[in-house]
């Protein structure tokens, strides 16, 4: 098989750190933060280079949008097993301002110019719960999507997808070329091992401006304040039925 | 399974002051004499400086000897210091006491920096001569050849579930071999623990003494806030028997933050003594109440330091490999400052082992360099002297008067005499055998954490941003399952079937502070190293 595949990888911060709110409340703070991948999107790294031992995908690119950090990023995927990078360069207050629209302009555009049969991203980043990337990209490329992914096999020229929903398993077919986010249980990441990082360094990362794809990444969406959520006040415990009827009275609940 | 190996000139263990101070010494040299050097540095936390905790207040005279232009290089050292201020605490007043010049706790010409942002730019420095660096892998075995020097060191393997059997994500860690390693773990490394006693390091020296520092930073009220002033502190909460104090600096970094913390002797006897609550307890006055009201904490962390100096230095090179910064210990306790000496310590080691692997007429005995240059070269440093000179001041408090006997002396010896006295103090042994039994001693009674200004340990840990793969064994290993009774990480728990208790260890707590392996007075905790990139996520501490 010839196929290449597109994996999506975002730097995010560590889903451990205590986020902390910045003193001006237009964002939190990152300066010197510990980040990692986005764990979901691990498990797409995962699928990918799964699919590409299997000998179903000749191909693994690992995609990252952002400033020059994003290509420690990127290197973890490579050390994952991918096999090269492109680093789109991102900076300043359009870093601070990118979203799943234009992100999935850029995967778009990237999966025609690298000629991708697959993309796979994760179902949704941990900072910001948007889990929108991967179907804009699919809306936007006119692909069909396979999200949550909890299994994903290659038959013939159709991939199927068993997806994680409310009621339980769906499992469907689908044509490619065509987008996939992962879910949790897809898959376990293996580790970036110290040898593989080493050999990593030699893997190309191209790098490349959003410009050059004709995308334009200003946003439409303005950030007004972030704040901290409200504090949990303490309960109040109560002896009796009676005193908890009263006590919803007084706060006219009923 | 078979290793995957690999070789490098030199392999340093610990992305720290020290660690990272050789490497970019190497570097220049070899830049300097047209050599080609490969320089590996390995570190478990997942960044550089995502474990580093200090004060700090830096002296920056081993910095301007390796980077003269730091300054132009943008290394953050933004806070000169402005105000030095010293006192002495009792439960409700403070009682201020000259700094005399020439008094080791003098800070004029120093910078109060965030040391993990320091040791980050130390990192990007080091990056920029070519070091490699791999935080996130640590090491956790030392390598040795058929005729005994050291080989270099393998990192662990990673993927093993709780109960020791292979996950699927299974892998072995690699081997690193070197012409010669150096150790930089900091305060009580893991292997430096192996190599004493695979080499006999220490005996010649004392043992090394310890005391552990907890720390945090608060945003406090603008109109509280001077940069530059510097706050040390002797006194409540702790009794004239217990060692310790407190430190609380103004730095200059964009807004009002301030780094204040609490360090409390391992040599403590009573074990209802608990220095995490010392500290929360210490904030409670009035004095330091006043700068923290209406403030925010936004981070905690500890760390053990050394404290044993001149006395406890042990023997710092064997074939194969050598010991540099905190972790062999060149603290100058009374000044309480070890970064400075840790960095040269570093630079040392690198200019003995560059002149040793580039001398192409070497005829080395062991497979590993046996470099005793380090040693010479250590001996005749300003390291040397500064520790020498100040190596009756610790020990001085082994007196009925405790902390008093202790300034007093000071106040004569060290100030009139700069430690010239012919004679040297002795520790008092093992900081593990000082505890006296719990029937013996008073219990304490601290006061609930008020949620403000004084917190609980758990929410504090959970500031670390501690954290380690779940599925690991714990690093936290014991000889022999019996008694412990530390915070955060060993508790108790009653048995699932009712009757007696079993310990269990939370290893994922573990904030790699290194004091249970130090103080556990049956020597029974042995710290091994988890999973590379576990552990606090410190940012600028």
């Amino acid at each position: 098989m010839s196929a290449r595949v597109l994996v999506g990888v975002k730097r995010v911060i560590d889903y451990a750190v205590k986020i902390r709110v910045k003193p001006d409340r237009t964002g939190v703070v990152t300066d010197g933060v510990k980040h990692s991948m986005n764990p979901f999107c691990e498990i797409a790294v995962e699928e990918a280079v799964k699919l590409k031992e299997k000998k179903l995908v000749k191909e693994v690119v690992a995609v990252s949008c952002g400033p020059q950090q994003v290509q420690e990023t990127i290197r973890t995927a490579l050390a994952m097993g991918a096999d090269r990078g492109i680093h789109v360069e991102v900076s300043g207050k359009d870093y601070e301002t990118l979203g799943p629209l234009q992100v999935s302009k850029i995967l778009a555009a990237l999966a025609k110019k690298e000629q991708a049969d697959l993309i796979i991203l994760g179902k949704q980043a941990i900072d910001d719960d948007c889990n929108q990337t991967g179907q804009m990209t699919a809306a936007l490329l006119d692909w069909p999507q396979g999200t949550f992914a909890s299994e994903v096999n290659i038959e013939a020229d159709k991939l199927k997808v068993v997806r994680e929903i409310d009621g339980g398993l769906e499992t469907i077919k689908i044509n490619l070329p065509a987008v996939v986010t992962a879910d949790l249980r897809l898959n376990t990441p293996r580790y970036a091992t110290l040898p593989n990082i080493m050999k990593a360094k030699k893997k190309k990362i191209a790098n490349v401006k959003p410009a050059d794809l004709g995308v334009d990444v200003s946003s439409r969406l303005e950030v007004l304040k972030v704040d901290e959520p409200p504090q949990r006040q303490a309960g109040v415990k109560v002896e009796t039925v009676h005193d908890l009827v009263g006590k919803l009275k007084e706060a006219g609940r009923i | 399974m078979e290793r995957f190996a690999d070789e490098a000139d030199v392999v340093i263990v610990g992305g720290g002051p020290a660690g990272l101070s050789a490497a970019i010494r190497l570097k220049q040299l070899a830049s300097q004499h047209e050599k080609e050097l490969r320089v590996c540095v390995v570190e478990k936390a997942s960044q550089i400086g995502a474990h580093t905790l200090s004060g700090a207040c830096l002296e920056p005279t081993a910095l301007s000897e390796l980077i003269p232009d730091w300054k132009e290089r943008g290394a953050p050292l933004n806070t000169p210091v402005t105000e030095d201020k010293f006192s002495i605490l009792t439960e409700k007043y403070r009682i201020p006491v000259p700094i005399l010049p020439g008094l080791p706790m003098n800070n004029h010409g120093n910078y109060l920096v965030r040391l993990g942002h320091f040791v980050r730019w130390l990192g990007e420095q080091a990056e920029e001569l070519g070091v490699e660096l791999y935080p996130g892998y640590a090491a956790s075995e030392v390598l040795f050849h058929e005729d005994g020097s050291v080989k270099g060191i393998a990192t662990n393997d990673v993927g093993i579930a709780k109960d020791g059997s292979p996950k699927d994500v299974f892998e072995r860690g690699m081997e690193l071999h070197a012409k010669v390693t150096l150790f930089g773990e900091g305060c009580h490394g893991h292997l430096a623990k192996q190599l004493y006693k695979q080499f006999n390091l220490r005996g010649n020296c004392e043992p090394q003494t310890y005391a552990i520092g907890l720390k945090e930073l608060w945003v406090i009220d603008e109109k509280k806030w001077c940069p530059g002033r510097t706050e040390h502190s002797v006194g409540w909460p702790l009794n004239r028997n217990t060692y310790g104090g407190s430190f609380l600096y103004h730095l200059n970094e964009g807004e009002p933050l301030v780094a204040l913390g609490f360090v409390v002797g391992l040599d403590y006897t009573n074990p209802y003594l608990s220095p995490f609550r010392e500290f929360q307890r210490w904030k409670h006055h009035p004095s330091i109440m006043s700068t923290l009201e209406g403030g925010n904490r936004i981070a905690y962390g500890a760390r053990a330091l050394n404290e044993g100096g001149f006395q406890s230095i042990p023997k710092l090179t064997f074939p194969g490999g050598m010991l540099i910064g905190c972790s062999p210990g060149f603290m100058n306790v009374p000044k309480i400052k070890g970064t400075h000496t840790a960095m040269k310590s570093g630079m040392l080691a690198a200019e003995s082992a560059f002149s040793k692997i580039t001398d192409e007429n070497l005829q080395s005995e062991t497979a590993g360099l046996y470099i005793p240059e380090y040693e010479e070269a250590f001996k005749k440093s300003w390291i040397w002297k500064e520790l020498y000179s100040v190596r009756n001041i610790r020990p001085s408090f082994h007196n009925y008067f405790g902390l008093y006997g202790g300034m007093v002396y000071t106040g004569i010896f060290y100030w009139i005499l700069r430690g010239k006295e012919p004679w040297t103090l002795k520790h008092n042994g093992l900081d593990a055998d000082q505890l006296k039994p719990a029937k013996d001693c008073t219990p304490i009674e601290y006061p609930k954490p008020d949620g403000k200004i004084s917190f609980d340990l758990l929410s504090s840990v959970a500031l670390s941003g501690t954290n380690h793969e779940h599925d690991q064994p714990p690093h936290l290993t014991l000889k022999d399952d019996s008694t412990q009774s530390f915070s955060c990480v060993y508790e108790y728990v009653p048995l699932e079937t009712g009757d007696g208790m079993r310990l269990q260890i939370n290893a994922q707590n573990c904030v790699h502070c290194k004091t249970c392996d130090i103080k556990d007075p049956s020597q029974n905790i042995n710290w091994v190293v988890p999973e590379g990139s576990g552990g606090p996520a410190y940012n600028g501490m």
